[in-house]
């Protein structure tokens, strides 16, 4: 089952790799992992997609919330909440009738060019999962040159927040 | 006015200021303002051992002694490597422990400098939690964490790793110790659920074949009065880990055994056909449940640790209760009286379980086992050793073992009265992890009688702490179970690969022991037999050699097996009892 954690860690030097190396060390996979300081620059948080029955990630949250920097952990995955990941991909873009199928293509997906050349297009698409990959599909895996994701970011819905 | 001191001064006085007294340690160049700020002072006694492991050990014995952190000083590169060994034996068995490791100037830091390590980062799956200091300004705070942090929760070890720069003589900061800590991102409980405690109190008085599984987390919880409250109520059975002997005393009738892969018959079966367990402050090891999946079919399980990710890591706990054993213990016992009231025990199921106890131990107990054996070998047995031992300590020695054969007879003949009393390597079992670690233990308690278990593969591991022993008059007797082999390893070499004693063996290149213990200014005795064993022992622990170290060298039957063994892939009840019977 795919999980999307959320985790509040004391923003210091050394936080990042305890997470990183309690994962490798216990034989859990990382999916993807996103990381940033909050509005409070004391804290990071981190938002990390991995796979795991509810026993695993069980283990999972209970093994991240005993490293010492960790300050909470949260399955966004138990309850309603918004996912969004950010795609930069560079798409082969040759011959007028081509480039204008992508273009419309891209605004379907609400995608931005936020680069242009002769023969390509880069562009910027935002969203969950599941909408990037159905981009990548549309356009065709000949047309793709190069493919950069930040991996997922997740916020619970309505009121809820992690907070201290 | 304030006091200004360097980095080096800073960090022995924040040391004197949590109350350290001994410090086990070996200097090298990062170290060395450290060393200096060491010399200019009394309160805080640095112990220079011969190799950086033997200083953890050591620093482990004192820990598991005193339930004070044990504290490590080591200079960078091999001195910090040299450490991993007894960092990794303390995280495994949850120990506090604080280990300073020296560390190369921040500007050369990342360089290859020499004797540069990344102690962070060799050491950081196996601490609880370690730092680097950036200036010396924080190092008190650090300090102070640290000790806060080793001891609390599960225990644990802690690294802080100093750059040479941040100790410079030159540099003086204004000092002064903060007087408490607290951290947002690190609460450990304190407390049990109280719901969850009376769920379990209930399900105790319902038990028809009830067990107490109690390890290592009573001991270090300072719970074993409160273990042996609810022991006393129930009248339950109660077996230990291999961790927590002692916890619950090794004679009382309610004690079946120890358990796990060489526990007792009674015991292994009691866990096996058990209703309900209680396990307290013990971890489900994997020498312990055998084959998970055939683990104890029929039983509820309440397990109380104070480590959440414990729970329910190997085997689904029915009530999980998160606490220290102390006050959950007493909680419990409170919490049993209360409910008694409106229902009892069930008397007569407990009468018929302990029925059932009582023939497994006749069948094959421990005992039972040595009456046929001593008929059957000419020789010298290690388990008549271990009882000899006991006997000339009446019971109450602190003994330190190492690993191997030798330890699990410590830990089966060797019946503790009281925790702290038996201190080995259970989880990452090092060899080589006995003789410093009775050091550090006579150390922290120097009138004791301090007895090391150990065998002659592991004993030269770390013989040469021989002469750490020399130059501080340490009076440990040490107890050589010699088989002339790595006996664990050729006894599975016997049962699972056909007799052949793929390098566990080295009979003709062993030492003279009394020799190379005399030139270490140590006495030392050699028994072949029953009466050389009595003699022997007498005299090394006869008044006379009260203030000497005497090591006793006991040749004892090389084809001795340890049984019980548990049966691989098995359940617990199934156990090989003796050679070529399974
Ligand atoms: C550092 C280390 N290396 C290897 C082992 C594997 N091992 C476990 S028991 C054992 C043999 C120990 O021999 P000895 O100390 O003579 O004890 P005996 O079993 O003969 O009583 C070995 C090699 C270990 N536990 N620790
Ligand atoms: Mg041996």
């Amino acid at each position: 089952m795919r999980r999307l954690l959320a985790v509040l860690l004391e923003n210091e030097a050394g936080a990042l790799s305890r997470v990183i190396g309690l994962f490798a060390q216990r034989n859990y996979n990382i999916e993807s992992l996103t990381v940033a300081p909050t509005e409070d620059r004391t804290l990071s948080r981190l938002t990390l997609l991995t796979e795991g029955d509810d026993e695993k990630i069980e283990q999972v949250t209970k093994h991240l919330n005993r490293l010492i920097e960790v300050v909470k952990v949260n399955d966004l995955t138990e309850g309603a909440h918004i996912e969004r990941e950010l795609m930069l991909i560079k798409v082969r873009a040759e011959g007028n009738g081509h480039r204008e199928e992508l273009y419309r293509t891209c605004r379907i997906f609400r995608g931005t060019v936020v680069d242009v050349t002769p023969d390509s297009y880069t562009v910027q698409l935002t969203g969950p999962t599941k909408k990037l990959l159905a981009f990548m599909r549309a356009i065709g895996e000949t047309s793709i040159l190069e493919v950069v994701r930040t991996g997922v970011s997740g916020i619970g819905r309505g009121d809820k927040i992690l907070e201290l | 006015m304030t006091e200004m001191l360097s980095g080096g001064e800073i960090l022995i006085r924040a040391l004197q200021d949590e109350g350290v007294e001994q410090i086990f340690g070996y200097p090298g160049g990062a170290a060395l303002h450290i060393y200096d700020a060491i010399f200019k002072q009394q309160k805080v006694e640095h112990i220079l051992v011969r190799h950086e492991q033997a200083a953890t050990h050591m620093a482990d014995g004192y820990a598991r002694a005193t339930g004070n952190p044990g504290v490590v000083l080591v200079t960078s590169g091999p001195g910090a490597t040299n450490a991993i060994t007894g960092i990794a034996t303390a995280y495994m068995d949850s120990i506090p422990m604080i280990v300073i490791s020296a560390q190369v100037p921040h500007e050369v830091i990342g360089t290859d400098a020499f004797q540069e390590t990344d102690m962070i980062g060799i050491s950081r799956p196996i601490v609880k939690h370690s730092f680097i200091v950036k200036t010396a300004k924080e190092i008190p705070w650090l300090v102070k964490q640290a000790f806060y942090i080793a001891k609390s929760g599960r225990p644990g070890p802690i690294v802080i790793d100093i750059p040479k720069d941040t100790t410079d003589p030159n540099e003086l900061f204004e000092y002064s110790y903060p007087e408490s800590v607290s951290l947002r991102s690190y609460k450990p409980a304190l407390k049990g659920h109280s719901g969850q405690i009376r769920k379990a109190a209930v399900a105790l008085l319902k038990a028809k074949r009830p067990i107490i599984y109690a390890g290592g987390g009573v001991v270090q919880g300072a719970a074993e009065d409160e273990l042996v409250a609810v022991a006393r109520l129930t009248g339950f059975p109660v077996t230990n880990t291999l961790m927590g002997l002692g916890s619950f005393p090794g004679n009382d009738p309610q004690f079946v055994g120890m358990l796990g892969m060489h526990g007792t018959f009674e015991s292994n079966n009691a866990m096996h056909h058990a209703d309900l367990i209680l396990a307290v402050g013990a971890r489900f090891d994997d020498r312990v449940t055998n084959n998970p999946a055939k683990f104890c079919p029929g039983a509820t399980i309440i397990h109380i640790d104070v480590d959440p990710a414990s729970i329910s890591k190997v085997i689904t706990a029915d009530i999980p209760i998160v606490g220290p054993a102390k006050p959950v213990l007493a909680e419990l016992h409170a919490s049993l009286q209360a409910e008694l009231a409106n229902h009892p025990f069930d008397k007569s199921s407990l009468e018929a379980w302990w029925k059932r106890i009582g023939q497994w131990r006749d069948a094959h107990g421990l005992d039972h086992d040595q009456r046929r054996r001593k008929s059957e070998s000419g020789q010298l047995l290690p388990q008549q050793v271990i009882q000899a031992v006991y006997r000339a300590t009446r019971g109450e020695a602190f003994v330190t073992s190492d690993v191997g054969q030798h330890q699990m007879f410590a830990a089966q003949y060797y019946k503790f009265g009281r925790g702290r009393q038996w201190i080995n390597s259970g989880g990452l079992g090092t060899m080589g992890f006995g003789l410093p670690a009775a050091m550090g233990v006579q150390f922290a308690v120097p009138d004791a009688t301090v007895v090391c278990v150990t065998g002659e593969g592991s004993f030269m591991m770390n013989m040469q702490e021989l002469s750490t022993c020399m130059q501080y008059a340490l009076p440990i007797k040490i107890v050589n179970l010699n088989n002339q082999a790595l006996g664990m390893v050729k006894q599975w070499q016997d049962m699972q690969y056909g007799g052949r004693y793929s390098h566990s063996t080295y009979r003709d290149a062993l030492p003279d022991f009394d020799q190379l213990l005399r030139s270490f200014g140590h006495h030392s005795f050699t028994a072949r037999t029953l009466d050389e064993l009595d003699a022997v022992v007498d005299e090394a622990f006869s008044d006379e050699l009260k203030d000497k170290l005497v090591f006793i060298n006991a040749y004892v039957d090389p084809d001795e097996h340890v049984y019980p063994m548990l049966v691989r892939g098995g359940a617990l009840e199934d156990m090989v009892l003796s050679k070529g019977v399974a």
